[in-house]
């Protein structure tokens, strides 16, 4: 099982009202920013990362990309990589992932991966993903493109790592004439490549093809089932029979040493992590992001005002901004209740994870922590993981067969006779 | 309503079956819609199929027609249209379009002139105005795009097309016109630097500006742009009326129209 843990670079000091206001962290105007706090900030989550590698029971951290909001400043993901791939010793540094359709030049994208790669000594994890709406407006990046972008990049990408050059690129959306980088990734014939997503039958089908891992980024449970049954749907489609290995997942869960004051770290998640509340349409789908089939359900979302689900567009128009933070606020019990979110105390913690994992049996988990908790708090929520959560993780995921990603390669288990696939996971898991 | 006052047909251009929506009698006339594609009969179009054949071309990707994979500029659009135009024989034609529609028509003479007879541009995109901006239809929504471009969204014929509730059907086609938009106009943002100069070389076509003189979408300076490149070109303008003049204010719309036409 591959261990990792994951946090927003979040900028924590806007005001609160802002963000309400406009009901969207995408598209604060950055007179709100103060250089001096976000470096204070991007320094301590790198303390972070570099104190979770000294804890040695961490088997990766892993970083993201956002643009133009104070949810995560980490607009420049693969400056963050480069300074850890220097400043760690052990951890794997997992990328998820690379916005692709935002790189206007993926043969550059490719040299930086393969520097950290081998300044790392070979620990890097790339990732791709599409990016939010909002990226393709910061990087006006046409949205209408956004797959085929995707698609091209990655070829190009993989193309730059593996096919001696030069040779000459002539794409629909990328013409290179002389590809010959001189840096190369370290590893063979490149590095293990991880997808992230938020339940894209679309990508979903994709990472099937490619054997690639497919992270899901804090999905409720069900649905995340669904996916890793289209999965492995697809993957015996192609004759191989995907296990825990070709999945991962991503969770919200906060420690401390007692279930109180693991709620208070949690319930401050939800003002600075939970951004589900805050998206506004125009910015989460500008024109032509979606599938003409993810449009169709969206269509009958906004037809119905009572469709569950519908908060991920906010549509409440409310002048009453204490109402609104109530209402949000009021989210965290039913967080917890559903298992999106964990808090309390390591043995609060580890119960509640044994059934998650059970449910889900994903070869790699990531912890997510976030919030504008004191840093100190954030600290010792690390140490309990490190020393006290994580050693009993490995012990259920054993007991699980839960294997990553680096102990059996992804797409290696041929299809059984029957012909049939065996599904990773079940509701079942919950009675764990 | 009787009859319906129209029909679709669709014609083969190239690789694409084009779904043109027909009505009316007499000569015809070519209207191009606009970006958030054709909006329905529209009354100043049922008062007009009384003398005129109108031909709605829906654009390929705008949802009747489908998406061609090779049109991937403004350019590229028009080249299609007048291979229509050609094919059909039906040139010289008189041409009528709205904003973005207005941008293909203007393409469309700059390549060659002769194939049109008189031309209306409804405050076309097209052309980067000198002052001001072309409002982005991609940082907001559909709804409010159209809604900030009405000088008053409470005229009728305006409230009747884009008010009420928005339905499903309103929100996918809405959806598939932005992202055929985005395909065709993302970058430069609704214009092309050389139209201008390409406009300089028309010669002899009768052309009508109208423009709307509260349009918030097309700022009115891309008409004197436009009336500088095309030599001739008129410029009406219509008062308390925004990017619409069709919806906000069809008489006075009409009467220019027809003025023009003849």
């Amino acid at each position: 099982m591959h261990i990792m843990w994951f946090t927003e670079r979040a900028y924590h000091h806007v005001p609160e009202e802002e963000v309400l206001k406009l009901r969207s962290f995408f598209g604060v105007p950055n007179r709100f920013f103060d250089a001096s706090k976000g470096a204070a900030l991007l320094n301590q989550y790198l303390d972070e990362k570099i104190y979770s590698d000294e804890l040695g029971t961490f088997d990766g951290v892993m970083l993201n990309e956002h643009h133009g909001t104070p949810f995560c400043m980490g607009a420049v993901m693969d400056v963050e990589a480069a300074v850890l791939a220097r400043c760690t010793r052990r951890v794997k540094i997992v990328l998820l992932g690379n916005p692709l359709p935002v790189a206007a030049n993926p043969v550059r994208l490719a040299e930086e991966l393969a520097m950290i790669d081998m300044i790392s000594g070979g620990r890097l994890v790339p990732g791709w993903v599409r990016g939010a709406g909002s990226e393709q407006l910061a990087n006006n990046a046409n949205p209408a493109y956004n797959r085929e972008y995707f698609e091209e990049a990655h070829d190009l990408v993989i193309a730059t790592w593996t096919r001696p050059g030069p040779f000459r690129w002539e794409g629909k959306h990328f013409n290179f004439r002389f590809v010959n980088p001189w840096v190369l990734p370290l590893q063979k014939p490149h590095p293990p490549i991880w997808i992230p997503g938020l339940i894209s039958p679309e990508t979903v089908r994709w990472c099937a093809e490619h054997r690639y891992p497919y992270v899901a980024l804090a999905t409720m449970l069900e649905p995340t089932l669904d996916m890793w049954r289209l999965y492995t749907d697809r993957a015996a489609e192609l004759g191989y029979q995907a296990g825990p290995e070709n999945f991962g997942y991503l969770q919200p869960i906060f420690v401390h040493e007692t279930d109180e004051k693991a709620d208070e770290m949690g319930r401050k998640f939800l003002f600075g992590g939970g951004f589900s509340h805050f998206a506004r349409p125009e910015w989460m789908f500008p024109p032509g992001y979606n599938s003409k089939a993810a449009t169709r359900r969206l269509a009958s979302l906004y037809a119905n005002p009572n469709t569950p689900g519908l908060s991920f567009v906010s549509q409440d128009h409310t002048e009453d901004l204490e109402a609104l933070r109530e209402t949000i606020h009021a989210a965290y019990d039913g967080s917890k209740e559903s298992l999106q979110m964990i808090a309390g105390s390591p043995r609060t913690v580890v119960a509640k994870l044994r059934k998650v994992l059970s449910v889900l049996r994903p070869g790699i988990f990531s912890f997510w922590l976030d919030g504008p908790a004191p840093a100190r708090d954030r600290m010792t929520c690390l140490k309990l993981l490190g020393t006290e959560v994580i050693p009993q993780v490995r012990e259920i995921g054993k007991q699980l067969g839960l294997v990553g990603p680096f102990e059996r390669a992804p797409g290696s288990v041929s299809l059984g006779p029957s012909g049939r696939p065996e599904y990773v996971g079940s509701m079942e898991g919950l009675l764990a | 309503m009787a009859d319906k006052e129209w029909t679709e047909e669709k014609v083969r251009v190239g690789g694409t079956e084009l779904v043109i929506v027909k009505g009316g009698q007499g000569k015809p006339l070519l209207v191009l819609h606009g970006e958030l594609g054709w909006p329905g009969w529209t009354s100043w179009m049922s008062s007009l199929a009384k003398e005129r054949t109108l031909l709605t071309p829906i654009h390929p990707g705008f949802g009747k027609t489908a998406m061609a994979d090779w049109i991937m500029s403004i350019r590229d659009l028009a080249g299609f249209y007048q291979r229509y135009v050609r094919e059909q024989k039906l040139g010289p034609v008189d041409v009528i379009g709205h904003s973005l529609g207005g941008w293909i028509a203007a393409e469309m003479a700059a390549a060659n002139s002769t194939q049109f007879n008189r031309m209306i541009l409804v405050a076309p995109t097209g052309i980067r105005p000198p002052q001001g901006e072309i409002m982005d239809m991609f940082t907001v929504t559909a709804r409010v795009y159209l809604t900030r471009g009405a000088h008053d969204p409470q005229k009728p014929d305006f409230a009747k097309l884009f008010g009420g509730e928005q339905t499903p059907e309103q929100y996918e086609a809405w959806e598939e016109a932005r992202a055929e938009t985005a395909r065709l106009a993302w970058e430069p943002y609704m214009f092309n630097p050389s139209l201008p100069h390409l406009l300089e070389g028309i010669d002899g076509l009768p052309t009508l500006l109208l423009w709307g003189k509260q349009d918030a979408v097309v700022p009115l300076s891309a008409a004197e742009v436009y009336q500088r490149s095309i030599k001739g070109a008129k410029v009406v303008t219509i008062d308390n009326c925004g990017h619409y003049p069709g919806a906000e204010q069809p008489a006075e719309f009409l009467k220019h129209v027809r003025a023009f036409l003849g």
